[in-house]
């Protein structure tokens, strides 16, 4: 049990679960605006891929690393436009068009990547961003080095969480797209687009996802590997349902789960450690996780019109 | 950026076809033999490191004019034994892979061929009942050995050791890695993990710097992501399979290297002699099959102490002469 308190009593512990969250912090908002919308988007694993990949090629060849981002967000915002126009205008299945987004944008990758270097040894690095400390704010102790000496892109998840909360709280626009996803009937009534509306959401989660992959090869590491997301699509979209479908809650979720992830790396290297076989860790943060979801969603309110395609004047 | 990937494939697309234009013209280097056709089939793309070996090889026979070599890449499991098919359909002589994760199946469509001599990455022994599928894998724990020798004399006595998951090949590197650095100092401990993923740097490189922040100054970069947390944190990293140090000069000490190239051309020399069976290729990484090296020490020479080069020079001798054998040990390694 000391050495449970040690590890949780260390700074760079707390670090760690900042740096694993912050792709998650990403992707699960753009997973969350999609769906209080009304539109599942199981096209996130494939549009974390793309965003990993578009946005370390473009560092590599030059475009400098915000330039990364912003074409991985483009990248990301072009898949979405393809999900959002099968799923929103066409009421495709969102479970089998997801999926396939998801199966076009890994390949797509792979695809690309090959055709950009047909002939490497090993994928080419790039400069990743770096860790900038706040000044003052870094000496808070604890917090201080977990939060405020992570990199730029770190901050800007933090900082899409705030902007997700103050657009779907507290302007018209969420409210619009709160209720595309509870009552597309009511906001047609309103004389406003839920088309519109839905495919906007899914288009800008989708950037987001997208950006929460290029975190992956910009600031968590410096290259793009096949397979490097890893899943980590599929846990955004647990965190969406951790979280109820409210930014903080889910925020609070992608913090949990980076921090047992990170826990149990530590853990393996303690005397429970070499007592507990090492794939009992690796499953600790999802097994907890699933824990967590029975627990919070009980009281959890799903976006009633989540899934359901909406068809103007139909009852 | 859609229209810069344009551009760039289809200047590489020229620079191929005049590549191909060229090669066709160039007279064929002489040899004894017609180039047997052989086919690599991986489950990863080529730059991964393990299959990078091989490629590597085959390409090399490929420019000697030994082979006319093709291969397919990132092929799931679940294709696997299709393309098998196809290329033992299509008159292909050696087919060359991995089949860890298909075991049972390849040795199937394997059995339906019986013309085609298959030499693939397992971790079975080789059949007799099965006379065209030799085994082989990267057995270079004489490399592993010696770069242990050499990390064990640049650290402290903590080294960190980062693996993807604990099959036999990876533990017995691991193992006689571990045997190499207590040789230097018998005190060290070790840190190990697994991170239940061949491809996921990003985890790699927190389990790395979790080791780092418990005390490691050394580490065993089994996975990509470890070097990178190592050189980050100003501490060593050993590399393995691949020569990593051009990447991180400042940090990766020495490299155990696999040279698939006796296998290889054991495999072809065999096929070409009508003379392929059942056999186990792993021999043939072996160091003195020449099948293992160590890196050369590069940015570091000078920088390791005389003792533990003089002692890895004398070992390695014993290695080749056969006095020593490294011991071979699959059981899953645990920290200490």
């Amino acid at each position: 049990m000391n050495a449970l308190f040690d590890i949780l009593l260390t700074a760079s512990f707390w670090a760690a679960a900042v740096r694993i969250a912050s792709p998650l912090i990403f992707a699960t908002m753009g997973e969350l605006i999609c769906e209080r919308a009304g539109v599942l988007n199981l096209g996130i694993e494939g549009i974390m891929v793309i965003g990993a990949f578009s946005g370390w090629m473009a560092v590599y060849l030059g475009m400098g690393l915000w330039g990364g981002v912003f074409v991985a967000m483009l990248a990301g915002m072009l898949f979405g436009l393809l999900h959002a126009t099968l799923t929103v205008p066409f009421g495709l299945s969102q479970h089998v068009v997801g999926l396939g987004i998801t199966l076009l944008a890994t390949s797509t990758s792979y695809f690309a990547y090959r055709l950009i270097l047909p002939e490497v040894t090993s994928p080419p690095k790039i400069e990743p961003f770096q860790a900038v400390e706040v000044p003052y704010l870094v000496d808070i102790p604890l917090l201080g080095p977990a939060l405020f000496a992570q990199t730029a892109l770190t901050y800007a998840a933090f900082a899409v969480v705030a902007l997700t909360v103050l657009i779907l709280y507290r302007t018209p626009l969420g409210l619009a797209i709160r209720a595309a996803g509870e009552s597309p009937n009511a906001v047609a009534a309103q004389g406003l687009s839920v088309t519109r509306l839905r495919m906007g959401a899914v288009i800008v989660g989708s950037g987001l996802m997208a950006v929460g992959g290029a975190f992956l090869t910009l600031s968590a590491f410096s290259s793009f590997f096949f397979e490097m997301v890893n899943g980590r699509g599929w846990i955004c979209i647990a965190l969406v349902v951790f979280g109820a479908w409210r930014p903080g809650k889910a925020l609070l979720g992608a913090l949990l789960f980076a921090g047992f992830d990170a826990l149990q790396i530590r853990l393996q290297q303690t005397p429970i450690g070499q007592a507990v076989p090492y794939q009992v860790f690796l499953m600790a943060p999802y097994f907890l996780s699933i824990l967590a979801l029975i627990l919070m969603s009980r009281r959890a309110q799903v976006p009633s019109a989540l899934m359901v395609p909406f068809n103007k004047g139909e009852r | 950026m859609h229209k810069m990937m344009y551009s760039t494939s289809r200047r590489s697309l020229l620079i191929g076809a005049g590549a191909a234009l060229g090669a066709g013209l160039l007279p064929r280097i002489a040899s004894a033999q017609t180039p047997i056709k052989v086919a690599g089939i991986y489950t990863v793309p080529v730059e991964q490191q393990w299959v990078s070996r091989i490629h590597v090889a085959a390409e090399a026979a490929k420019a000697a004019g030994q082979v006319d070599y093709t291969y397919t890449e990132n092929t799931s499991n679940t294709d696997y034994p299709r393309v098998m098919r196809e290329y033992a359909e299509s008159g292909v002589q050696l087919i060359v892979g991995e089949i860890f994760g298909v075991e049972q199946e390849a040795r199937e469509v394997a059995a339906e061929y019986p013309d085609v001599a298959f030499l693939m990455g397992s971790s079975f022994m080789p059949d007799e009942a099965l006379p065209n599928l030799a085994v082989f894998d990267n057995y270079i724990q004489d490399a592993s050995y010696l770069s242990g020798i050499i990390a064990g004399a640049m650290t402290k006595g903590n080294i960190g050791m980062v693996g993807g998951f604990p099959i036999p090949e990876v533990n017995r590197l691991m193992h006689a890695f571990m045997a190499g650095a207590k040789e230097s100092n018998p005190e060290i401990k070790f840190q190990i993990s697994f991170i239940g993923s061949w491809f996921d740097p990003p985890k790699a490189k927190e389990t790395a710097f979790a080791m780092i922040e418990n005390g490691a100054d050394m580490l065993y970069a089994e996975r990509f992501g470890v070097s990178d947390a190592a050189m980050e944190k100003g501490v060593l990293a050993i590399g393995n399979v691949i020569d990593t140090q051009a990447d991180y000069p400042e940090t990766v000490v020495a490299s155990a290297l696999w040279q698939f190239e006796p296998t290889f051309n054991a495999a072809v020399a065999a096929v070409q002699a009508g003379s392929f069976k059942a056999a186990n290729y792993g021999t043939y990484s072996l160091m003195k099959e020449g099948g293992c090296s160590l890196a050369p020490l590069g940015t570091f020479e000078g920088k390791v102490p005389e003792a533990a080069l003089a002692l890895v020079a004398e070992k390695e001798a014993a290695i080749k002469s056969g006095a020593f054998t490294v011991e071979v040990n699959d059981e899953e390694p645990k920290s200490s």
